[in-house]
């Protein structure tokens, strides 16, 4: 027997085409949103094209692209200030969320309590708010960051109550037979068990502050006072620089998605040893 | 059939062992109403293997749970003899399932008990890995729970609820959920580590055959309301092993034990409707 023979054995035709149709699913995955992407863009650039559409209407995707150059200096000072208002912001979802979500486990009547309250903040339109904190913060920062906040904290608050409170009664027997206090029960029990719920909602809630902050900006940006790529949005807007706009727009669309991207290879990262939702599906 | 004494470490004056706990007529009753417990007389003495053998619904868990602490009686008392400072960490507890953490590894798991205590992680590796050799399980302490086979998290749950070398172990069907051939060795390799040091267990099973195998004491328990219907003793030597489980003496024995059980079934009003 050869070497080759021993590394290859001969497979069933069932068993040779699943594997055809994992390597195709494999390829597949990376290829098909990539060529879609890039037949859109495609496309885009024939209807400027064969409709003559002004660029002050609709850019072709080449200047875009020369425009995201030649005003990368604005554009990305401005996507600083943006990015900072998200990162604060989500810092501050996830310390007050999982502050909360702390307090509201230690006791029921505390949860019962203090819940309807943040389902309230959580419903209300924060451009509907808007106007009430312009009038009571006169910081303009805080400003953003407390509308930021305000729509970021939520799905963190609401999945890590959920991931405190689901942990296995056995376990938590344990924990009382072994004499455990209250917050070694929090720090090895019940922490830990929240892990993937808590991930979950920082997903979400990633996304949500760079929304938040976007938003927060129009509001502040329509009397004038931000500078970052919402008012830079607006601002092309009245000035018909279409292809600005577009370029802002692309630009906040890629710093979600990175955002995305980075906050799932960080859940991963987490629970890749443990939980199920981070296993390969074993046959 | 009549109570046999086994020989037991240690040993009062009348040649008894000393009786480590009683439960004198406990009784429980949920806030639902169910009557899970009434009049439950029972001593477990030092050294024992008794098994609480029962059909579900007889209040056998229930009463692992009042003996852990983990629950009070309604009525009745739990008197733990000989032993006026007795404290949780005198007991050890097995549940159903392995119940372990699953993004800690092996040894952060069995470690548990003494982290709990304060004990660090160095102070506390001689013992875990002690325990780890004893359960056989040397060489997998940084794997996670979820690598393990189902028999292999059991000796995790067993080294975890051993490390802290406590004078009761109190095990709720530990290996129900188990295949037979798994089971069997659970079994053998539970008793091998009994061998050394006559640590006292009580034993919850609907197992005839694994109550008669493991204990020296049966105590056959029936329904609506739960209680204790008879019990017996096993009069085989130890160490058993797998020449025990195949011998006529040990197929007798089982015998025995379930013509209890069909009684202890019996007994109960309206148990010929299957209790559904």
């Amino acid at each position: 027997m050869t070497a080759i023979e021993e590394h290859t054995p001969t497979l069933d035709p069932e068993e040779a085409r699943r594997l055809r149709q994992e390597r195709l699913e494999r390829i597949g995955r990376w290829i098909l949103p990539l060529a879609i992407m890039i037949l859109a863009i495609w496309l885009w650039d024939r209807i400027c094209v064969w409709n003559d559409i002004p660029k002050y209407i609709l850019p072709r995707p080449g200047v875009v692209l020369q425009t995201l150059h030649d005003d990368a200096g604005l554009l990305f000072s401005s996507l600083l200030v943006t990015l900072k208002i998200t990162f604060l912001s989500l810092l501050l979802a996830v310390v007050g969320g999982v502050g909360l979500a702390v307090l509201f486990a230690q006791s029921k009547w505390v949860e019962m309590s203090f819940f309807p309250f943040a389902i309230v903040l959580q419903v209300t339109p924060v451009v509907a708010i808007f106007p009430l904190i312009n009038i009571y913060v006169d910081n303009q920062t805080t400003k953003l960051l407390l509308c930021a906040w305000i729509v970021a904290f939520f799905p963190i608050l609401s999945n890590t109550t959920l991931g405190l409170n689901s942990v296995d009664r056995n376990l938590r027997d344990m924990f009382k037979l072994n004499g455990a206090t209250r917050w070694q029960q929090l720090r090895y029990l019940r922490l830990p068990a929240a892990m993937p719920y808590f991930l979950g909602g920082l997903k979400i809630a990633g996304g949500l502050s760079l929304i938040g902050a976007v938003v927060a900006e129009f509001v502040a940006g329509a009397t004038g006072q931000s500078s970052g790529l919402a008012s830079r949005i607006i601002e092309a807007g009245y000035r018909l620089n279409a292809p600005r706009l577009f370029a802002a727009l692309i630009l906040i669309s890629l710093t979600g998605i990175l955002i995305f991207l980075v906050l799932s290879l960080v859940s991963h990262l987490i629970l890749r040893r443990w939980h199920e939702s981070a296993l390969k599906q074993e046959r | 059939m009549k109570l046999e004494k086994v020989a037991q470490a240690p040993v009062n004056a009348s040649g008894e062992a000393a009786i480590l706990l009683a439960l004198r007529d406990v009784g429980k009753v949920f806030s639902n109403g169910v009557a899970a417990l009434s009049n439950v007389n029972l001593t477990i003495r030092e050294g024992d293997f008794l098994s609480l053998l029962g059909p579900s619904g007889c209040g056998k868990s229930t009463a692992l749970r009042l003996i852990a602490g983990l629950s009070t009686p309604t009525s009745g008392v739990l008197d733990w003899r000989g032993s006026s400072s007795f404290d949780r960490s005198d007991i050890g507890f097995v549940f159903q399932e392995p119940t372990l953490l699953p993004w800690a590894d092996v040894f952060d798991n069995v470690w548990l008990p003494l982290r709990l205590k304060g004990v660090s992680r160095a102070k506390a590796a001689p013992s875990v890995m002690e325990m780890l050799a004893r359960v056989h399980l040397t060489g997998f302490e940084n794997a996670v729970p979820r690598e393990l086979s189902g028999g292999m998290k059991m000796r995790v749950s067993i080294a975890r609820a051993m490390v802290n070398r406590p004078r009761v172990l109190l095990m709720d069907e530990p290996f129900a959920a188990l295949d037979e051939i798994t089971r069997f060795k659970l079994n053998n390799d539970l008793l091998e580590l009994r061998q050394d040091e006559r640590f006292t267990v009580v034993f919850v099973t609907h197992s005839v055959f694994e109550s008669v195998f493991l204990s020296n004491r049966v105590v056959v328990m029936a329904a609506r309301p739960g209680r204790v219907f008879r019990e017996f003793a096993v009069d085989a030597p130890y160490p058993r092993d797998e020449a025990f489980r195949t011998s006529p003496d040990y197929a007798a024995l089982c015998r025995q034990a379930s013509d209890v059980l069909i009684g202890a079934i019996n007994s109960t009003a309206g148990s010929h409707h299957d209790g559904h």
